[in-house]
């Protein structure tokens, strides 16, 4: 480098700089492999067929560090040095921050494979003027055989490094999009250590500024890269996600918008705040209504405590026992304000026993007698819910329900759903439960069904509450009327060997879904 | 030189910082702990090897069991049932049980061999009568058709098999086969239905469970002398799904290739299962997170007292009219004669052969697979594309049978830890090769490649293998090899006379839990049969 004024020869010691230069090819290949990496991956997770996805990007890539490695042919004999450092800050700018990129974007461009290429074609192309540059600025400190060995070997081996670390330490640690802030920050430390060591020269400036400004986004970026993921999830949602957790048992996420508050549980809707009361009066009354006695009332589920809510509306109720699996639903139910205000406290009344534990082994043990069971689970999606809706646990449900006592159990839709809706009823009867089945419409959900059991004859009637928004003696005796397309179907018995209504379910709500 | 040399070893040291990184990385995720048990070998080779003192004291009982495997275990409980309690068994092992033996860790129990029970036949008369006693059948039809406790009977779903990257529910993969697969599994199930039906000239199943109430009409009985594979070939089915599938089943049950075992033996498998029960629960099995140490404890703590354990029994004779069994007892490092009235030898039949020769006769025509299990602790279940996991994973193609996972009766919603049962024969060629094999590798060896096989089905588990538990199984199940059924095995019933009686799966030549109690019970019958003690016979 004829404008390095201590042009070192052959058998002198390495200036700074030129350590600076190896070690960043090192860097450079590192962080080449990780964007290419980061961009299949994130492709894999959003577009599905991850073979597609890795064979296309990294030809993608491949292909543009070819163009940028023949573009470099172009750069002027004396201009590589500050070219380098420019190069380096650009792929520390759109690669750092391409994750991130590539996940706010994917919601909201209607052809997201254009940008994902467009992405890697860039970094690939600012790659791969990289190499030929170094190989051009370091031929004058080594013989052309030490330069192309020097600088090919600390490529080979940071690439080698990147990915080992990307599957083994990166993605599993830190994460997708910190990952990529990361490498961002190892780029541009690289170009600001190039620029200090640099003979200083007043045109440097504007690049130590962009440089520094480069290296304050990534930072912040990597400080802030949670709130980034909940905003990317937000959009999914199209709402606003307020709380998001993700438990041993279930990702929660709570979203907020237009005055309407919702539950979501492993992406599906449990309650709109608009409309729930629809569900929890229909849910709950009934059963409450028909029994004379209601001391001691059993919940299964509803860790909302929305249940518990219509529950405390009687009086009369002298303990509640609720049964939940999830402690972190519980607690953030108990503990957060504007959820408390939507279930009256409900969970943290003195007359509330919260237990968390799978309600099929705990029901097995328990030998309590409840003068009111509302059961409260989610859909029967896959077997683990699906135990829940089986003969054996109604029968040990049977046991213990107090004489006289009654049952209501959410059933899913009766119109989407029907067969799924009646293998309740059925399997409930199987085990000695006489069942009226019943519905309402939740907008939110669409029809709802509901199934109340008892072990002697369920009354016609039921005292109603004054005061709810719902449900009236009126609306209440209409709910047991079922139109022909929800009329009742002879279905089977839903057992633990043969789970027929997580079949009939899926099946139902598929055919729906499509 | 020095600058590059020196340019090096800057770039090495964030090479080595990265790699060094990796490695912490890879030991701490990588490497789950592995640990290797087994029959115990050194005193089932003392048998072989060894000398043991003369007996120093003598003691008299009844009847005498020896082995406190499934069989050993059915003959005591039939005794003790029928209110006999005159009797001793001897365990070599420290605890009875045989192959349906069980561990447990802070996870879960776990089988170490046996692990479920197909509904049983309604042929299978004294078997009823124990599930009956174990609280298993918890009642009856009007028309006496068992009805089995739900929390017993595997829970949905029970099986499903990986292929073409897919987990499908069932053993037999639903889609992605030729034209030629479907037309041949079709014809192999038909023909199997007409065998499950069929009846012989004597009026019996042509395939019964137990085996002894089958047909001995040589119309059937002849199908003993080919092999199966040879059969299968010969009706001209050669899909590749169908036999994947044969083998499949050949090594599940039998720890042998197709053509390792008779064509009757391979057909008894599909035909011989004709489960009688309430509701549609026919082809159902029975099964817990022990396995079928559920059932052996269940009759064990039927007489607790009678078990002895830590007893190698190494010399059997006669006199006029009593057996006299020479024990070895580890606790006592002595040596105990037992004078018994009548003797069960309910142990395999290569250790009976070799401890009383002269009562017993040769074991010449019996061969033992050797198997490996492995019980692996998992950070959260398996999980995986398609059908969700059930109790029974397989990998359709592959040289393991998958794995079982234990804690699929009461598995708790969520990603909880758990254990699954990972199974593999030892059946590629000869099988005492095998068994020097499965002993001579160590731990390491056979871990990596539990772990491998588990990661080739479910790469999920990539970092969640926590534990692998070895088990090594030298003599695992005798082999009903072509020939074995219909003349090795009975000329070894018929080369045993009261007051000694053989009561073994080995002399069925089915390693099945149907067999060993059929044998156990009918032992005990005959013991009794000969003491004069009343009891009403279930056989």
């Amino acid at each position: 480098m004829g404008e390095n004024p201590r042009a070192d020869g052959p058998n002198t010691r390495p200036s700074p700089l030129v350590i600076a230069l190896l070690v960043s090819v090192f860097v450079v290949a590192t962080c080449g492999l990780v964007y290419e990496l980061l961009a299949s991956t994130i492709a894999s997770y959003l577009l599905g067929d991850s073979v597609t996805q890795f064979s296309t990007v990294i030809g993608t890539y491949l292909f543009a560090m070819g163009m940028g490695s023949w573009a470099s042919r172009y750069v002027r004999d004396g201009a590589e040095l500050a070219l380098f450092v420019r190069v380096e800050m650009m792929i520390a700018l759109v690669g750092g921050c391409c994750a991130a990129m590539l996940f706010m974007l994917f919601p909201f461009v209607a052809s997201f494979r254009v940008v994902l290429y467009g992405i890697v074609f860039l970094i690939g192309a600012f790659v791969g003027l990289e190499i030929p540059l170094l190989m051009r600025i370091l031929r004058g400190r080594y013989s052309f055989g030490e330069t192309v060995s020097n600088v090919l070997t600390f490529d080979y081996v940071g690439a080698l490094a990147a990915s080992l670390l990307f599957p083994l330490l990166l993605v599993p640690q830190i994460g997708l999009v910190r990952t990529g802030f990361l490498f961002g920050l190892m780029n541009i430390a690289v170009a600001i250590a190039v620029l200090w060591l640099l003979p200083k020269r007043s045109a440097h400036l504007a690049d130590k500024v962009a440089a520094g400004a480069i290296a304050l986004l990534l930072l912040g970026g990597m400080v802030g890269a949670d709130w980034l993921q909940r905003w990317a999830e937000d959009a999914l949602y199209q709402e606003n996600v307020i709380y998001a957790v993700s438990t041993p048992y279930q990702r929660i996420a709570l979203t907020r918008g237009n005055g309407d508050l919702r539950l979501y549980l492993n992406g599906n809707l449990q309650f709109s705040s608009r409309d729930e009361y629809r569900y929890h009066e229909a849910l709950v009354h009934p059963a409450m209504g028909r029994v004379a006695h209601h001391a001691n009332v059993l919940i299964l589920g509803g860790g909302d405590g929305l249940a518990a809510r219509e529950v405390f509306r009687h009086e009369g109720v002298e303990h509640v026992t609720l049964v939940d699996l999830d402690p972190a639903m519980t607690r953030l139910f108990s503990s957060s304000s504007i959820l408390t205000a939507l279930s009256h406290g409900a969970l943290t009344d003195p007359r509330m026993h919260v237990i968390n534990a799978d309600a099929f082994g705990w029901i097995r043990t328990s030998r309590e007698r409840y003068d009111v069971v509302i059961v409260d689970f989610p859909d029967p999606v896959d077997y683990g819910v699906g135990k829940l809706y089986t003969d054996s646990f109604y029968r040990e449900l049977a046991r213990v329900l107090a004489p006289h006592g009654i049952v209501a159990v959410q059933s899913t839709s009766p119109l989407v759903a029907p067969r799924a809706f009646w293998t309740v009823a059925t399997t409930m009867e199987a085990v000695g439960f006489s069942t009226r089945a019943y519905h309402a419409y939740v907008p939110s959900f669409g029809e709802w069904g509901f199934t109340l059991a008892a072990l002697d004859d369920i009354p016609q009637t039921a005292r109603i509450l004054p005061g709810n928004r719902f449900l009236n003696a009126a609306t209440e005796q209409r709910m047991f009327d079922f139109p022909p397309d929800m009329a009742r179907r002879s279905v089977d018995v839903n057992r633990l060997d043969n789970q027929s209504l997580v079949r009939t379910f899926a099946s139902e709500w598929a055919a729906y879904d499509n | 030189m020095t600058i590059s040399r020196r340019g090096v070893l800057i770039g090495s040291a964030g090479v080595a910082a990265g790699a060094g990184a990796i490695g912490w990385q890879m030991l701490g995720d990588e490497a789950p702990s592995a640990t290797l048990g087994g029959a115990d070998v050194a005193r089932g080779h003392r048998l072989r090897d060894g000398r043991f003192p003369e007996s120093s004291r003598t003691e008299e009982v009844g009847i005498a069991i020896v082995g406190g495997g499934v069989a050993g275990l059915s003959a005591g409980w039939t005794l003790a049932d029928a209110g006999v309690d005159d009797f001793a068994l001897l365990e070599l092992e420290d605890e009875a049980g045989g192959n349906a033996r069980a561990g447990r860790n802070a996870v879960s129990q776990y089988p170490l061999g046996a692990h479920y029970l197909p509904v049983a036949n309604a042929e299978a008369k004294a078997l009823h009568h124990l599930l009956e006693r174990l609280g298993i059948i918890i009642g009856r039809e009007t028309d006496g058709a068992p009805r089995y406790d739900p929390y017993q009977l595997c829970a949905d779903l029970q099986e499903r098999v990986l292929w073409q990257g897919k987990w499908h529910e069932g053993l037999i993969p639903s889609s992605g086969l030729s034209r030629r697969d479907r037309d041949d599994l079709s014809a192999f199930h038909s023909a199997m239905e007409a065998f499950r039906l069929a009846v012989g000239n004597d009026g019996k199943p042509a395939f019964a469970l137990p085996m002894a109430y089958s047909s001995s009409d040589t119309a059937f009985t002849a199908l003993d002398v080919v092999d199966f594979a040879s059969w299968v070939a010969a009706q001209g089915w050669r899909s590749p799904a169908l036999l994947a599938h044969l083998r499949y089943c050949c090594r599940d049950d039998y720890g042998c290739e197709p053509d390792q075992i008779s064509a009757w033996a391979g057909i008894h498998y599909f035909a011989g299962r004709r489960g009688w029960a309430a509701s549609d629960v026919a082809d159902n099995v029975l099964t817990w997170p022990e396995g079928n140490a559920r059932l052996t404890r269940g009759m064990a703590s039927a007489f607790p007292d009678n078990i002895h354990t830590g007893r190698t029994a190494f010399h059997i004779a006669r006199t006029n009219d009593t057996v006299l069994i020479d024990s070895f007892d580890v606790a006592s490092n002595s040596s105990i004669r037992t004078v018994a009235r009548a003797a069960i030898l309910a142990m395999p039949h290569f250790a009976a052969a070799r401890i009383a020769p002269e009562l017993v006769g040769e074991a010449a025509g019996f061969s033992y697979a050797p198997w490996l299990v492995a019980n692996v602790t998992l950070d959260r279940p398996p999980a995986g594309h398609g059908a969700a996991l059930a109790w029974d994973n397989v990998g359709f193609v592959g040289e393991s049978l998958g794995y079982v996972v234990a804690t699929h009766q009461d598995r708790a919603l969520g990603n909880a830890a758990t254990v699954v049962t990972w199974y593999m024969p030892l059946s590629g060629g000869d099988p005492a090769a095998q068994r020097r094999e499965l002993l001579s590798r160590p731990a390491e060896h056979w871990r990596d490649m539990v772990v491998a096989d588990l990661l080739r089905t479910n790469p999920e588990l990539d970092g969640a293998i926590r534990d692998v538990a070895l088990w090594r199984w030298g003599h695992a199940m005798v082999r009903p090899t072509p020939g074995f059924i219909t003349r090795t095995a009975p000329a070894a019933r018929a080369g045993t006379t009261p007051p000694l009686f053989l009561a073994h799966s080995d002399i069925s030549g089915l390693s099945l839990f149907e067999e060993a109690h059929y044998r156990g019970v009918d032992a005990a019958e005959g013991a009794m049969r000969l003491l004069g003690h009343a009891h009403e016979s279930r056989i």
